[in-house]
């Protein structure tokens, strides 16, 4: 079966005045149909630049690099058009931000703001059938009294509720893939988990992928089938989540992981904070941009920047670490 | 949100006040003695003192200001000194014209603004961004007596087609006359609030467009221009109700202008006419008049945005929105 | 601040407008302080001359007494000009004591102050002006007072909330707890901090002084002959509106391109000065 999405050599630059900020730089990855990918990384390492990418949303002064290509079922979206934008945003794909308060109109009715995707894509329902499935939608998300839920307006609703009434209008329109950007980061932890398993089970029903984007790996540890590890706009290590947990590479991946709580490591072995801040993108380092907060250090990573390379399967990471392993494994330098 | 609309009449009546005793406290302490106007100098001294006793003369200025006021609460302004006729009946018979002016002026104002504003801040850093920005800033910086008189003599002067000065032809009392009438006026009071008005729309156009929910918006699939109108305009407007009943001060004083360039028959005219022959009743009156307008105009624009913008609606508080 | 002098060129020459605004007030405040080289005088009468007319003599023609309306104009720009700045430092002087000290001193001296500052906003000051300067003796002076008791709330409001944002900072603090007084604090540390926003609204608030002025001069009730402003000349051209146009045009183009220009460097002044606001 092929794949859902095929993002080749993604490159976002933001100009300003002052300076170019290279916020994503050359990243490749794969989305399988009806799997969930998550993107983790700190705040400013590219990952919601990425999922902005993936639905056109890249505003002035940001723009796509020339080269970068993205595939959708095969199609290339990068070439769209503003009108076959509106068709495929809502369609194929649906996006939910952190902030869902900001991300709602203060002064629309929950039910016309649903509703208006299905008007944007010409679904040929009448108006009560439009209604009929906004309540379906709602429902599905998890809100008791939908249909009361239609006539209010966003600031009446709790944290939680509007983040279901996001993924329900991300949802209406039946989207193969769903990309949540921080969906959860803003709510309380009880919440959270409400609303990450009310996505796991909405996933089953519509099968459709789901990009989770991420600063926190321990949503992450059992919602996704992959992880791709984001650092400095470059992809640091990816794989399926199981080796990404229990078999790291990746000295940053090793970090993220030491400062997620767990229950099943050693109760004397303490939570530990990554030293140090990310580099500047507007001048990113030479050699590898972790290198300077990376315990593990070395000459050659000041100088030169490692490549993605496999470890194992669909195990990559980019760490000249990995590739000493290799050089020990008798290919070459 | 009772506590808030009590605020709200506390702070009107202040206002209120304020304005009424400021403009007594001038005309009190103006050079010049007001009861010369009454006294003729054939006048024996008991006289003198009977009008002055009358008109409450002799006593302090703040006693003869609750005199005022009191009589002014129940509806008596007092008698013009030059047409010794009841002031009331004067200003209510003028009032009428220069509430149709500044109606007109209103509606005009906003209906070239809001598209004006809107459509530059969509196309904001463009020509048309800063063609409209441009005009918008020359409105702010000329003087309307003076775009009025451009006016005048374009299109009375040069081109004959609209009439300079009055509300009526003689002898013409057609709707369509006094439409004619109204065109330079209307123009001309609604310059600098279309101005201020463009600029503030411009601005919070961009505001708007730049919030999270426009970006939600266009990852629905919505069109850009669907976007603009159901989505921005409202939240843009909202703050125009407030914006507009701030702007009532500019346009009563602006009426005031207008109305002088123009001869336009309203409580303006009427008043200047009183500056120059300081008959302090009439412009007491119309200090009280044009302030009322103000203050309640004010007023109706604090309770359109509770009922227009569901966030206070609902909320109960004004703070919370 | 070099820093902020640099910006400040930056924008300055970047942005046309601005640039030109700069340029059209420095040629008409050197030509208003050049007046007296002309060679007509602006009082004299000279039945002979009225109403002549654009000429190469009269540039911009003469007016119902026989005086050349250039040098009118010249002489009018001086009084217009000199109550814009005049009521500018008044009304900036006003606005800043009372600002400050409100914002500084908090409490209940600040909620008094600001429902009186408010009060004032709300007036319908316009009216309030006609009336004061019809009752006073109208004049120069009278019209920079009246100006400046009507203009100084808005500055209040800017430099309030200035100080409020600034009170609070270490530095202050610290030069507090060292025992400096409270006045050498809003003095030394304060008002030059908050130079900014109050240079910025000094440049709108000449504008805005030389607008008023023109109306209250329009109407009679500004300067008093033979002293002539912008806005009294426009006055005297109301009777010959019909018949000899130009004398309302050329006082009027100059108010304008006054204001205007300094509107534009109000906001030009103010991207520089006070970088939080978005563009």
């Amino acid at each position: 079966m092929g794949n859902l999405l095929e993002v080749r050599n993604l490159s976002v630059s933001f100009f300003t005045y002052e300076s170019t900020v290279q916020a994503v730089r050359d990243i490749s990855f794969d989305l399988a149909p009806g799997e969930t990918t998550a993107l983790v990384g700190e705040s400013g390492c590219g990952k919601s630049v990425t999922s902005k990418s993936i639905m056109g949303l890249i505003k002035k002064p940001g723009k796509i690099l020339e080269g970068s290509r993205i595939y959708f079922k095969g199609q290339c979206i990068t070439d769209f058009t503003i009108k076959e934008w509106e068709r495929f945003r809502g369609k194929n794909c649906s996006i939910i931000f952190q902030d869902a308060l900001a991300s709602l109109n203060p002064t629309m009715k929950i039910g016309r703001q649903i509703i208006e995707v299905l008007n944007n894509h010409d679904t040929g329902l009448s108006r009560d059938e439009k209604v009929k499935k906004a309540v379906e939608m709602l429902a599905m998300t998890g809100i008791a009294d939908a249909a009361g839920c239609l006539e209010k307006y966003p600031h009446e609703l709790s944290g939680g509720m509007r983040q279901r009434v996001m993924i329900a209008m991300a949802l209406i329109g039946r989207p193969e893939l769903l990309i949540a950007d921080e969906p959860t980061t803003s709510l309380d932890v009880t919440v959270q988990a409400q609303i990450l398993e009310q996505m796991k089970q909405l996933q089953q029903k519509l099968n459709m992928a789901i990009l989770l984007v991420t600063h926190d790996l321990g949503i992450v540890a059992d919602a996704a089938n992959k992880i791709i590890i984001m650092y400095a706009g470059r992809i640091v290590e990816q794989g399926p989540a199981r080796e990404i947990f229990y078999h790291p590479v990746h000295p940053y991946t090793k970090a993220l992981l030491d400062s997620v709580p767990r229950i099943d490591r050693d109760r004397t072995k303490r939570l530990r904070a990554i030293e140090g801040n990310i580099p500047d993108m507007a001048n990113p380092p030479k050699g590898c941009a972790f290198c300077g907060r990376c315990p593990e250090a070395m000459n050659i990573c000041e100088e030169h920047a490692p490549v993605l390379r496999q470890i194992e399967g669909p195990h990559a990471a980019a760490c000249w670490l990995n590739e000493l392993h290799t050089i020990h494994g008798g290919t070459d330098a | 949100m009772w506590k808030y609309w009590c605020k709200k009449i506390i702070r009107l009546i202040i206002v209120m006040a304020l304005i009424s005793f400021l403009s007594f406290a001038v005309i009190y302490f103006a050079p010049g003695d007001i009861s010369s106007m009454y006294i003729t100098a054939d006048m024996s001294d008991e006289q003198k003192e009977n009008i002055l006793a009358e008109l409450g003369l002799d006593k302090s200025m703040p006693e003869q200001y609750m005199a005022w006021a009191a009589r002014a609460m129940r509806g008596d302004l007092g008698v013009s000194l030059s047409n010794k006729a009841s002031v009331w009946p004067q200003i209510v018979s003028r009032l009428p014209a220069t509430i149709l002016l500044m109606g007109c002026s209103m509606i005009l104002s906003l209906t070239l603004a809001i598209p004006l504003g809107l459509w530059s801040g969509y196309k904001k850093h463009t020509w048309i961004d800063n063609i409209i920005s441009s005009v918008a800033y020359i409105g702010m910086s000329i003087p309307a007596f003076w775009f009025g008189m451009l006016l005048i003599i374009l299109f009375s002067a040069v081109l004959r087609l609209l009439p300079s000065s009055g509300m009526h032809s003689v002898g013409a009392e057609s709707a369509f006359d006094t439409f004619q009438h109204i065109i330079m006026p209307c123009i001309t009071l609604s310059i600098g609030n279309v101005a201020v008005y463009i600029r503030y729309i411009r601005s919070s156009t961009i505001v708007q467009l730049s919030e999270e929910y426009v970006l939600t918006a266009e990852a629905k699939g919505t069109p850009k221009i669907i976007i603009l109108f159901r989505h921005v305009l409202k939240n843009t407007l909202l703050p125009i109700i407030t914006l507009m009943g701030m702007n009532l001060a500019s346009l009563v004083c602006g009426s005031f202008i207008v109305e002088s360039v123009f001869g336009w028959p309203g409580i303006g005219t009427f008043a200047m006419g009183a500056i120059g022959s300081r008959d302090y009743p009439v412009i007491m009156a119309y200090v009280m008049f044009s302030g009322l307008l103000l203050v309640l105009g004010n007023f109706a624009a604090d309770i359109l945005y509770t009922l227009v913008d569901p966030r206070i609606k609902r909320g109960g508080t004004l703070d919370e929105g | 601040m070099k820093d902020n002098i640099r910006t400040f060129k930056k924008e300055l020459f970047s942005n046309k407008a601005a640039m030109f605004s700069l340029i059209l007030l420095f040629i008409l405040i050197t030509a208003v302080l050049l007046a007296p080289l002309s060679p007509y005088d602006p009082y004299k009468l000279d039945a002979g001359q009225k109403l002549l007319g654009i000429s190469g003599e009269h540039w911009f023609g003469t007016d119902e007494y026989g005086r050349d309306y250039f040098t009118r104009a010249l002489y009018g720009g001086r009084v217009s000009l000199l109550v814009g700045f005049l009521s500018m430092l008044m009304t900036v002087a006003i606005g800043t004591v009372i600002g400050v000290f409100s914002g500084y001193a908090g409490g209940r001296l600040d909620t008094f102050l600001m429902s009186f500052t408010d009060i004032f906003l709300a007036l319908p000051s316009m009216l309030l002006m006609v009336i004061l300067n019809a009752f006073l003796q109208p004049g120069l002076k009278t019209l920079v007072v009246v100006l400046s008791l009507f203009s100084w709330a808005s500055v209040a409001r800017i430099t309030r909330a200035e100080t409020m944002s600034l009170k609070e900072r270490d530095f202050i603090v610290a030069s507090r707890n060292l025992g400096a007084s409270n006045i050498r604090i809003i003095f030394v540390h304060i008002i030059p901090n908050i130079l900014g926003p109050i240079i910025v609204a000094a440049t709108l608030s000449v504008a805005n002084a030389i607008l008023m002025e023109s109306s209250l001069s329009f109407l009679g009730l500004g300067v008093q002959i033979p002293l002539a402003s912008w806005g009294s000349m426009l006055q005297g051209a109301q009777a010959y509106i019909l018949n000899y146009p130009y004398l309302a045009v050329f006082p009027g183009l100059m108010i304008l391109i006054t204001v205007l220009s300094f509107n534009l460097l109000g906001d030009v002044l103010r991207n520089v000065l006070e970088p939080k606001i978005v563009k």
